[in-house]
């Protein structure tokens, strides 16, 4: 009963409590590294990365053209039927601009994370990356772009692409 | 409908939301079970099992949370299980207490759900970028904002809703959390919806005020079938209706301006509890909102508004806790505090609370015989319905 | 149908890199607040009462599991205490060779349920037995851990 209950329990403690030790802790760091294998669909994604193309896969039950690619549809619960090399152009589904790092810190200049969909694929399928030269203030940035902007990839020098997603450098906005 | 049992829900319990608790994860488990047990008049021996929900491990630090939180939520040598849907675990508890007793396998089963967030360093935003994945995603320098933040503007670009309208919903769940006895210090207040839209922005469309925080809690309920009930209480408060769903995790590969994931869970629910007009049928809902938009954007999934509509229902005032259809008369997770899965319990102790019309402060105006509650989690991904009655 | 299809070249069979750059900070917890502070400025092990079963629980407990209640009063226990089980330990936790073989031993003190896992010092591993009396050798700077005990050793 909320209003029969007089006393809730729970003992809050501010930072300063543990900073000046009023408040005993201890500490451990976990040291967690992975290899993870890629699968087959991943692998060769990444292979084509590296050779400047987007690979993506298709499903024959449903038609779809799906990337980040996968061996099986988790539509239609069958393999995959074959590989397609599509556009590394697109469109911008959403976007948004971020004064965070992954680690909560903030920074003055902004990133603006992208869902670009990929020309070649089904419509309202693509993946998240980056989107630059649209300008450094919210309010340069928030006239410039516009969901179904058309925008295309900036890819790194061939020698320096590994096979990794950041190969692509970042989007851009594409004229015409 | 095939089950054993009919299920109400006899007592409920929540420890206070903290942004740092001295409790271990398995103490705050404790205390809330405690008081679930003294508001249902019962010992741990007349459990019969316990179902616990907590989201990831990587909070509190420990390998298996289920099993290290047992022996804090009256798991000691009994049957336990426990369930992990990211922030959709709180309504999935029960869900999964629920046919524990409806199959008629067990007659009482203590749903204990609780997160500690604080032990994870430097902030447990660094915890939450394992949502993304590991090969497409992590690589960009992701933050868990980004995703919201695309998701929220998706929803305002497709229907043309304003931060401002948004922010109303921060404005209405902070008032509202400011008679809750357990909201987390500073979290509550009576904001502007300028100071909501102007405060820190973190990922643009979202700001600070648009963000619930992070938290350390536990909630607990004490489900019995229907035999036990009507010994122990002169006010059971049924469990109508369970849903529960989940979409694929491919994020990107799906329209992000309505969760459909949210419907599949609803309808289940609303079949299972003979509900054909959600809108007048639901007296009141708790629906889960971690950032201020999300409240709309679920609701919508509830089916409880139209697509594009709630946003309109919000301005009329309709949610208010006077209105014809109240939301989160807690105060929800923007008013309260989001220990992720710890939020569900809040809620749903919040819609028990209110059927049994013991909400104090909290109490809607309206009469209220059916109340929802909602949550949601992992890659945008699970919705979780849990549909109470009297 | 499984997935019927091979790879087509051996540089597609890739391995992708990553860490979880977190640590943790934990709370010793309100029961263990009171513990460890007691190891801390006393240099004493304490044990909480369960006031429904009546045992004594080490490390000090906020509630009892069996009976589901609040512990009540605590009690110091030890210092002196029984070695239950023990183990020696050859390599650390990278698989590296110990230059000297350490003992853990799980450390249960009279009259209490539950115990302290901690390392057995002043002895050889050949000569540790189940049954034998230890004592903590604490720290002169405490900061309020498990490491405020040194190790147990034989005692008289």
């Amino acid at each position: 009963m909320s209003v029969n209950i007089k006393e809730w329990p729970g003992v809050p403690l501010k930072d300063r409590d543990i900073q000046s030790g009023k408040a005993l802790t201890t500490r451990w760091q976990v040291k967690a590294d992975y290899a993870w294998d890629t699968g087959m669909a991943m692998g060769t994604f990444l292979t084509g990365l590296k050779e400047g193309k987007i690979l993506a896969r298709q499903c024959d039950k449903c038609g779809r053209t799906v990337v980040p690619p996968r061996m099986f549809c988790e539509w239609c619960f069958r393999p995959t039927d074959r590989w397609v090399e599509v556009k590394d152009t697109g469109r911008v589904n959403t976007f948004s601009v971020s004064y965070v790092l992954w680690d909560a810190t903030r920074v003055e200049k902004p990133t603006v994370p992208v869902v670009v969909e990929i020309d070649g694929c089904s419509p309202g399928v693509g993946f998240m990356h980056i989107l630059a030269d649209v300008g450094t203030t919210l309010e340069a940035i928030l006239a410039k772009v516009k969901v179904g902007m058309a925008v295309k990839a900036v890819w790194k020098p061939a020698a320096e692409r590994t096979g990794a997603i950041t190969d692509i450098i970042h989007f851009v906005p594409r004229e015409g | 409908m095939g089950y054993k049992n009919r299920v109400a829900v006899i007592g409920a319990g929540l420890t206070k939301f903290m942004r740092r608790a001295q409790e271990t994860g398995k103490e705050l488990c404790f205390e809330a079970a405690r008081l679930a047990l003294d508001s249902a008049g019962l010992e741990m021996k007349d459990i019969d099992c316990v179902a616990l929900a907590t989201a990831p491990d990587a909070f509190d630090g420990v390998h298996m949370k289920g099993e290290y939180l047992a022996d804090g939520a009256g798991g000691f040598r009994k049957p336990y299980m426990r369930s992990y849907v990211g922030g959709g675990s709180g309504v999935f508890a029960i869900n999964h207490g629920w046919y524990h007793v409806a199959s008629g396998h067990f007659d009482a089963c203590l749903v204990v759900a609780e997160e500690k967030m604080s032990p994870v360093m430097p902030h447990p935003q660094a915890a939450f970028n394992a949502i993304y994945d590991q090969i497409m995603e992590r690589p960009l320098g992701v933050n868990l904002l980004w995703i919201f933040a695309l998701e929220m503007n998706r929803y305002m670009q497709v229907h043309g809703i304003s931060q401002e309208t948004i922010a109303l919903v921060s404005v209405k769940n902070k008032k509202n959390g400011l008679d809750h006895p357990c909201a987390q210090a500073g979290i509550p207040g009576n904001y502007t919806v300028k100071e909501v839209v102007d405060s820190e922005i973190m990922v643009w469309p979202v700001t600070r005020l648009m963000v619930s925080p992070v938290s350390d809690a536990a909630g607990a309920l004490v489900l019995v079938s229907e035999r036990l009930a009507r010994r122990l209480t002169d006010k059971p408060v049924w469990i109508e209706g369970v849903g529960w769903h989940l979409d694929t995790s491919y994020w990107t590969n799906r329209d992000l301006y309505y969760p459909k994931y949210v419907e599949y869970a609803a309808r289940m629910a609303y079949r299972m509890a003979g509900i054909t007009d959600p809108k007048t049928e639901i007296h009141v809902a708790e629906i889960y909102d971690p950032f201020a938009y999300k409240e709309l954007h679920h609701m919508e999934g509830l089916l409880l508004a139209d697509k594009g509509e709630a946003p309109k229902l919000l301005e009329k005032g309709v949610t208010q806790r006077d209105g014809a259809l109240p939301v989160c008369p807690s105060g929800g997770l923007m008013g309260v505090g989001n220990p992720i899965a710890a939020s569900g319990v809040m809620k749903l102790a919040e819609i028990y609370w209110q059927l049994r019309g013991e909400a104090g402060a909290r109490q809607v105006s309206r009469p209220v015989r059916r109340g929802l509650a909602q949550a949601w989690g992992d890659l945008m991904q699970v919705g979780t319905v849990a549909i109470l009655g009297v | 149908m499984g997935i019927a299809e091979k790879p087509r070249r051996m540089e597609d069979i890739r391995t992708w890199y990553g860490e979880q750059p977190i640590w943790h900070q934990y709370t010793m917890g309100v029961a263990g607040e009171r513990f460890f502070r007691a190891l801390k400025d006393r240099g004493v092990i304490m044990a909480s009462k369960c006031p429904r079963c009546g045992c004594l629980l080490v490390p000090g407990r906020m509630y009892c599991a069996e009976c589901f209640v609040h512990t009540t009063d605590w009690v110091e226990v030890g210092p002196r205490g029984t070695v239950n089980t023990f183990t020696v330990l050859h390599e650390d936790l990278d698989d590296q060779p110990l230059a000297e073989p350490v003992v853990v031993a799980f450390i249960q003190f009279a009259g209490t349920r539950g115990g302290l896992i901690h390392r057995l010092g002043e002895i050889k591993p050949g000569e540790v037995a189940c049954g034998m009396a230890v004592e903590p050798v604490l720290r002169q700077e405490r900061t309020g851990g498990l490491e405020d005990i040194q190790y147990f050793k034989p005692a008289r």
